[in-house]
């Protein structure tokens, strides 16, 4: 398209395609991708920012009315919403410890034996992760009202350790992948058992796996709306409440939480890097 | 092998290391099989009952609904898939420059680039839709046209931009893992910039614009929360009527075979990306 427009600007054949190309690697390229960065970050900023809109206790509203901190100093003013908070922390906690164990006993399953329905079992992690939400929402729920099981926090966190399981088998088996097993038979040689073998030497080596599959299990459980919606019942958790606030309007508060949610995750992310950069 | 020697010496722990995989896999299976595999089952099973949530449901086979239910909501069904698709062209034309640029031109930055990418993920889903709520609207900081700029858009552009780094990160992973030399030598054989692109860097890059497609478009057409938050009356999707049939009028079995529906068509699509691509592909990209 470029050597098109290139020669219409009547520039020699010979010399156009090189300009061009330049031109459209330093010049078009660059912007182009700019602006899609700019066009994911900018919902991030606006939350930020209309964290800090004064326009009264009980919604934000769309016009800005100038600085203020009141979301800041009446962080816990809602008690639904602190309490929804709370729900979505605790729900996140459980689901990931769970989810944790069994999603690396599976990933240490399929990446140190083959045995008979390892490919089923890669095909059902396979499947659980590339389904849509609602399904696994909508079937669980189904099940739920089969048996008559009333909804409530312990549902989510069934649903939340269903999602997270196969999330944190495949992070864990990736990390696995460049595992040296010699490590293991040689403590084995110096006459450890397999218990202080697995906790000495194999625990320590996977341990960096088993918390990046944590820390997505935690994000994925804290910020998981569809799911949660079908299996909550009257619970609340942060984005259910949220997402119930959107008619009656959103008061401050929900962007200040949203904020600090945020920039404690990327805090996190750039701690994970900083130690990996001083590790390597 | 030393470890052979000793096994053999040792029948039991020979035994051993056969059940250890399945005792591996059994806590974490379980989970996934009470707890997603059979309530696929028992959707099936709520799906073909009648009945109401005040005199209980009943299993009468009820096979005739899902003709019911598709003819009911075709609108709503034809809409999710033209809107998953929409969005997820929009997507891909906005995530694959991005991702070429940042595997290939990225520089001394790219870390930085990345980390940009993954932003959207550190806050909340339903936050980062209200945000565009609060972009679109009437009196908003940044367009202040929702009304004159229609609904449909929004509701479109709010899907794409909330599965955008689902597409960018797929894509940037299968870029990013090109052999370089591979580029020099199509270069060296007097290839030109385009023909480098179409001939080598983007056949190479297929498996990642299959796992972006794959990644964006299902939970792209299952979504509701974009069109529940952005949309009004005329942009409600399959995923709204599910939900609002599940749990708020109750109509279990009206749900559950829409879901079913759903399932079965997006099902299609996956099994025929883990036949031409292998099943353990797409763990490669999440």
């Amino acid at each position: 398209m470029s050597v098109v427009l290139a020669q219409e600007t009547g520039r020699g054949p010979g010399l156009a395609p090189a300009g061009a190309k330049r031109r459209w690697t330093r010049l078009v390229l660059p912007v182009y991708s700019g602006l899609v960065l700019f066009y994911l970050v900018l919902p991030i900023l606006v939350m930020i920012l209309y964290g800090f809109n004064a326009s009264g206790p009980k919604r934000v509203s769309f016009r800005w009315q100038g600085f203020s901190l009141f979301g800041y100093t009446h962080l816990f003013a809602k008690p639904d919403l602190t309490t929804a908070l709370k729900n979505s922390l605790f729900i996140a906690v459980v689901s990931t410890v769970i989810a944790s164990i069994l999603g690396t006993l599976i990933a240490l399953a399929l990446v140190r034996y083959r045995f008979r329905g390892r490919g089923v079992s890669d095909f059902v992690l396979f499947m659980n992760i590339s389904a849509p939400e609602i399904v696994l929402g909508a079937s669980l729920l189904s099940l739920f009202v089969s048996f008559g099981v009333p909804r409530g926090i312990l549902t989510i966190i069934i649903a939340h350790v269903m999602f997270n399981i196969a999330y944190v088998a495949v992070t864990v088996r990736a990390r696995l992948a460049g595992f040296d097993r010699h490590l293991e038979e040689a403590a084995q040689d110096l006459g450890a058992g397999p218990w202080i073998t697995f906790a000495k030497v194999t625990l320590p080596l996977i341990w960096a796996g088993i918390l990046a599959g944590g820390l997505l299990a935690f994000a994925l459980s804290i910020d998981d709306f569809v799911i949660t919606n079908f299996n909550a019942g009257t619970t609340q958790t942060f984005p259910l409440w949220v997402y119930g606030a959107v008619k009656v309007g959103i008061p401050p508060q929900v962007f200040v939480m949203g904020t600090l949610i945020f920039g404690f995750g990327v805090l996190i992310a750039l701690l994970n890097v900083v130690a990996q950069r001083r590790r390597a | 092998m030393a470890a052979g020697v000793q096994q053999l010496a040792k029948p039991k722990t020979r035994l051993g290391k056969r059940l250890a995989p399945y005792l591996l896999i059994m806590p974490g299976g379980l989970w996934l099989l009470v707890f997603f595999l059979i309530p696929i089952v028992f959707m099936l099973s709520v799906s073909l009952q009648t009945g109401n949530l005040e005199g209980g449901f009943a299993q009468t086979w009820h096979f005739h609904r899902y003709i019911e239910v598709f003819q009911q909501y075709r609108p709503q069904m034809v809409r999710s898939f033209a809107f998953g698709t929409i969005a997820t062209a929009i997507t891909l034309l906005f995530g694959y420059p991005l991702a070429y640029w940042i595997a290939f031109h990225g520089g001394r930055h790219k870390t930085t680039f990345l980390f940009l990418l993954l932003l959207p993920f550190f806050v909340s889903f339903v936050i980062r839709t209200l945000a565009w709520q609060f972009i679109l609207a009437d009196d908003g900081i940044v367009f202040g046209t929702l009304k004159s700029w229609h609904i449909l858009p929004a509701v479109i552009s709010g899907i794409a931009y909330n599965f955008l780094p689902f597409m960018a990160l797929p894509l940037y992973v299968s870029l990013e893992r090109i052999d370089r030399r591979v580029v020099e030598a199509a270069s060296d054989l007097y290839a030109n910039k385009k023909d480098v692109f179409l001939r080598v860097i983007f056949p190479l890059s297929i498996p990642g614009v299959f796992a972006g497609i794959l990644l964006t478009f299902v939970p792209a057409v299952g979504d509701y929360v974009n069109a529940s938050i952005l949309g009004g009356t005329n942009t409600t999707m399959i995923g709204n009527i599910i939900q609002l049939e599940f749990l708020q009028n109750f109509h279990y079995p009206v749900a559950a075979a829409l879901s079913f529906i759903l399932m079965g068509i997006l099902l299609i699509g996956i099994f025929i990306y883990a036949r031409v691509l292998g099943a353990s592909s797409i763990e490669e990209y999440v």
